[in-house]
């Protein structure tokens, strides 16, 4: 490898680039930089940030996500790789303190002083601390930042055991999922006398909180709190007005946000009655080089403090700032979320206060559902909605309201639940190109058509070059089935049938085989299918009944399946020979075993070269030459590497603690003993490991479908990333885990995978494309939700103790070794086989080569 | 048929794994011959891939396509049909198609093409 990679000079050009300072990196502030870069011209803009936080833009919506994981990094949006290669300046732990508008300089706390041609105000929000005397004692909190979090969660493991969150509402049932997530004793203390008091109505606040008190949360509304003082129980005492009380070793308030725009104030623009900086339809302040964008901007005397209006004034400002007409025309403030694992949605004018409004609604109180419509006096026009217990229809529903779409006959129809099967399902088809889909990223369904035109075939392409769904995830399921619609439209099969011989999907096959026992593709041809297989389904029953039962591949049964590398237990090279890798568990070979190796490549003429899965692999073997090549290897202890089948691959590893100056654990180790576990695992793909013994990565393991890295407190774990064409970093997926739990939790994780992947589909687009992503998996895995773990792992563990090395049971067989040779009925070999010699070594001739050689060289 | 060509026997039945093939070299040349899994009906074809430029039709894998039984080939997966050697996704391509047949467990071929399809 080139350890210098020449960086990309900037474009010098006449005029020196716009320079545009971006006050504070959180999502919005990171998102207008995104959206510039995507607008700007190579070298038309020079952009600067500043972030007061310690860390760069982070998804402050999944906050709770952080107690999965006790790490940043899956919430980070933002990368300092990124904005390196993307040339943004940043500077973190350093808040700007004042603008001189007149010499168009800010300053920050460090005093660094910087000129600015576009100033961006992004400087968000603080949260709202009631006055109560009181409220600056000991372990009282907000929610806002990570610092936040990790404070909450040291005075939990000091010993607290009560908490108390003041404010019931969305951020409220977040920060008190956060509070019990810690194991405390939690309460919800409400104002208003309900919960969520904004979005939802009464009867929707009544079903919520019953279902949240069945969670074990008390719920307190209709309190104020006159003062804190000692507790007799805990910490503290919350004394009440009504002259209640509650005892709690720390409390959180999450009374709502305020705009912060002390800065914009001292500095003289414009600031809204209510407070936030006031900005027109292009998110200009009252100076026309300052913008202002995301909670700490008043439009209209409105303050927003949502992601999706924050992103599309983002959006819009950077647009203005790169000459393109747009404008910030309101937005839509419908959220659906889970809290605690309930599903809550609102849309639009829930409270039914527009003049006329009507409402329908619904109500399963066994089954915890409430769900109401409000529409317009005419009948004709969605107006709201709330949904609680069950937001599968919000996604419809929205649409019906932000497209003002004509409602059907019987608008009920539309929550009620579809017994008579007569529900109507709104048609994607009857969207408007316009239509937004991902409002946390505005993207139309134009947009998303647009994808599947230049080529994007499932729901994670989409996701990837679109960004729709990647937000809060609420529209994946519309995102899915517009997908789908497109694809059809396109003429583009949808159906998941494996191919002609068989009407199911692999998801469906699998579970075909497992529950009903079939052993062999003839038996479930004969149930199941129909004709006689082809190279579509065959290879992938093949692999279903290996990944099942483990028995050996190349049996009568089998073999008639096997895809061609797995034929013959090798690789098939582009001349028709093969290349033999046998399995170097973690990388460690013995002197002993280099040198055995080093002979059979001598001996039988083949080209060596070093694999970088840490392995060595041998090219040119022929058909007949393989037994005998085994044979050697076989004696000497090697076992087959499985390179040639859809199966675990390699564990790489770094030298880790045993050498290294910095290996906080033993890397290899933990490889050896992971590639022996999953070694002839067969999957829907091939599946690669890789473990580093610290943080520094050498063993690039978060570049694999499955990463371990050691940390002082056990091992954090990445799952889904891989190399390849389309690079993807696996996700962190748990932290700290000691060696057993991180053994179960790959065992659930691979079996799941193998169970509900499609064929050649590798981890990471089969996370991509599970709804609810990585955040469902973790539930799988983790929380056991669909209640298969103990499956998962017996599973596994069968798999596990069928496993042989396929070739030391063909060479016992003198009948499968028949098959090893070029001709049934000769042993010569095949005479169009040329070879030259290249570095010291063979490879086959090129067709120039064979014309000018009269006969082999080999 | 030339009548000049005769019968090679090759090998037995049970030398092919059902559903799989074999290559045998035959007056010099290499014939790829499959077997039909439960049937037993037999295929012979030219074993070189005209795409790949290598002889490796043997190794690939039977597959049904619509009403037609074709291989695969192991290389670049271009399918060929066992009855006329044509290649489905380059029709301009085909393989030489042998006679074959089976008696007393024992598979012959006979060297000379049996038909080639036109080009």
């Amino acid at each position: 490898m080139n350890d210098r990679i020449p960086v990309q000079e900037m474009n010098p050009q006449a005029d020196s680039p716009c320079r545009v300072v971006v006050v504070g990196n959180g999502m919005i502030g990171h998102h207008f930089i995104d959206q510039l870069l995507d607008l700007a011209e190579p070298g038309q803009f020079e952009i600067v940030t500043f972030g007061e936080e310690p860390r760069l833009a982070y998804d402050r919506m999944h906050l709770t996500g952080y107690f999965e994981t006790r790490s940043a990094d899956p919430l980070m949006m933002a990368s300092a790789e990124d904005y390196e290669r993307q040339q943004v300046r940043v500077f973190l732990n350093d808040k700007v303190v004042s603008i001189n508008r007149e010499t168009r300089t800010v300053e920050s706390a460090q005093g660094r002083v910087i000129s600015y041609d576009k100033l961006i105000l992004a400087t968000g929000s603080y949260p709202f601390v009631p006055p109560i005397p009181g409220n600056d004692r000991n372990n009282c909190f907000v929610y806002r930042t990570i610092e936040d979090v990790e404070a909450i969660a040291a005075a939990a493991e000091q010993g607290a055991r009560v908490g108390a969150v003041v404010g019931g509402g969305l951020l409220g049932l977040e920060a008190a999922k956060a509070l019990q997530d810690l194991g405390l004793e939690t309460h919800v203390v409400e104002f208003a006398p309900r919960l969520m008091a904004v979005q939802v109505d009464d009867a929707g606040g009544a079903l919520l909180r019953e279902k949240i008190e069945a969670l074990g949360v008390g719920v307190l509304t209709s309190k104020a709190t006159e003062v804190i003082c000692d507790g007799e129980q805990a910490r503290h005492r919350m004394q009440f007005t009504d002259g209640s009380h509650l005892d709690t070793d720390l409390i959180v308030f999450s009374a709502g946000i305020r705009p912060r725009d002390e800065l914009a104030r001292a500095s003289g623009l414009d600031t809204g009655e209510r407070g936030g900086i006031v900005i027109d339809n292009h998110c200009l302040t009252s100076d026309d080089s300052i913008y202002a964008i995301g909670e700490c901007a008043a439009w209209q005397g409105r303050c927003f403090g949502l992601v999706a209006p924050g992103n599309a004034q983002a959006k819009v400002a950077a647009a203005h700032i790169a000459g393109i007409g747009q404008s910030f025309e309101g937005a839509d403030l419908s959220t659906k979320l889970k809290l605690m694992g309930v599903d809550v949605a609102s849309i639009g004018d829930a409270h039914g206060q527009s003049p006329g409004a009507r409402s329908y609604s619904y109500c399963n109180q066994p089954e915890g559902i409430y769900k109401k419509l409000v529409v317009s006096e005419d009948g004709q026009r969605l107006l709201g909605a709330v949904l609680v217990g069950d937001a599968s229809d919000y996604g419809t529903l929205l649409q019906y309201k932000l497209n003002s779409m004509t409602l059907p006959d019987n608008p009920e129809t539309l929550i009620l639940p579809a017994t008579s099967g007569e529900q109507p399902a709104l048609g994607v088809a009857a969207l408007p190109d316009s239509a937004q889909i991902c409002s946390c990223h505005d993207v139309s369904k134009a947009a998303i058509s647009g994808a599947v035109m230049e080529g994007a075939c499932s729901v994670g392409e989409v996701k990837s070059c679109t960004r729709a769904g990647t937000g809060c995830g609420g529209c994946v399921p519309l995102l899915t089935s517009l997908v789908n619609h497109e694809l059809e439209a396109q003429g583009i099969a949808v159906s998941k049938d494996i191919c002609e011989h068989f009407a199911f999907s692999r998801q469906e096959l699998f579970h075909l085989i497992r529950v009903g026992g079939i052993r062999t593709f003839a038996e479930l041809l004969e149930k199941h299918g129909r004709g006689r297989g082809c190279e579509i389904c065959k290879p992938a029953v093949g692999s279903i009944l290996a990944s099942c039962w483990n028995d050996y591949v190349l049996r009568d049964e089998h073999i008639g399946l096997q895809d061609t590398n797995d034929l013959y237990l090798g690789n098939m090279q582009k001349d028709g020979t093969y290349s033999v890798v046998p399995r170097i568990a973690g990388g460690e070979i013995t002197p002993e075993k280099l040198i055995i190796l080093g002979e059979v490549a001598r001996d039988f003429g083949l080209y060596t070269k070093v694999t970088g899965g840490q392995r060595i692999d041998m090219f040119g073997a022929q058909l007949h030459q393989l037994p005998e090549i085994w044979q050697r290897l076989v004696a000497a202890g090697f076992e087959t590497g499985h390179a040639y089948g859809k199966s675990l691959r390699t564990v790489k590893s770094c030298v880790g603690s045993s050498w290294c100056r910095f290996g906080v654990d033993d890397s290899v180790g933990l490889a050896i003993d992971l590639e022996n576990r999953y070694k002839g695992l067969r999957a829907p793909h091939k599946i690669k490991f890789g473990v580093s013994g610290c943080t520094r990565e050498c063993a690039e393991a978060q570049s694999k479908d499955i990463g371990v890295i050691a940390t002082e407190n056990g091992w954090n774990l990445y799952v889904c990333g891989n190399g390849g064409m389309k690079p993807r970093h696996a996700d962190l997926f748990a932290s700290d885990l000691d060696t057993d739990t991180l053994v179960r939790t790959i065992d659930r994780l691979l079996m799941f995978y193998i169970r509900t992947a499609d064929r050649l589909q590798r981890t990471s687009v089969w996370m991509d494309n599970l709804e609810g992503g990585i955040n469902y998996l973790r539930q799988v895995i983790l929380e056991d939700s669909l209640g298969i773990a103990d499956e998962l792992e017996a599973d596994m563990l069968r798999t596990i103790g069928n496993y042989q090395c396929e070739w030391a049971t063909t060479l016992k067989d003198p009948e499968k070794l028949k098959r090893f040779r070029h001709f049934i009925n000769s042993d010569e070999p095949d005479s169009n086989l040329v070879f030259v010699k290249e570095r010291d070594q063979p490879r086959p001739a090129t067709e120039q080569e064979r014309l000018s050689l009269a006969s082999p060289v080999i | 048929m030339n009548p000049d060509s005769e019968w090679v026997e090759v090998c037995d039945l049970n030398d092919i794994a059902p559903d799989t093939g074999v290559c045998a070299l035959v007056d010099g040349q290499q014939v790829a011959i499959f077997r039909q899994a439960g049937s037993d009906r037999l295929f012979a074809i030219g074993n070189f891939d005209p795409v790949g430029q290598i002889n490796v039709l043997s190794r690939g894998l039977m597959a049904q396509l619509g009403d037609r039984l074709t291989v695969a080939s192991p290389l670049y997966k271009q399918h060929y049909c066992l009855e006329t050697g044509q290649c489905v996704e380059k029709p301009e391509l085909s393989v030489p198609v042998f006679q074959v047949k089976l008696e007393a467990g024992k598979v012959s071929v006979t060297s000379a093409e049996r038909r080639r399809s036109a080009a």
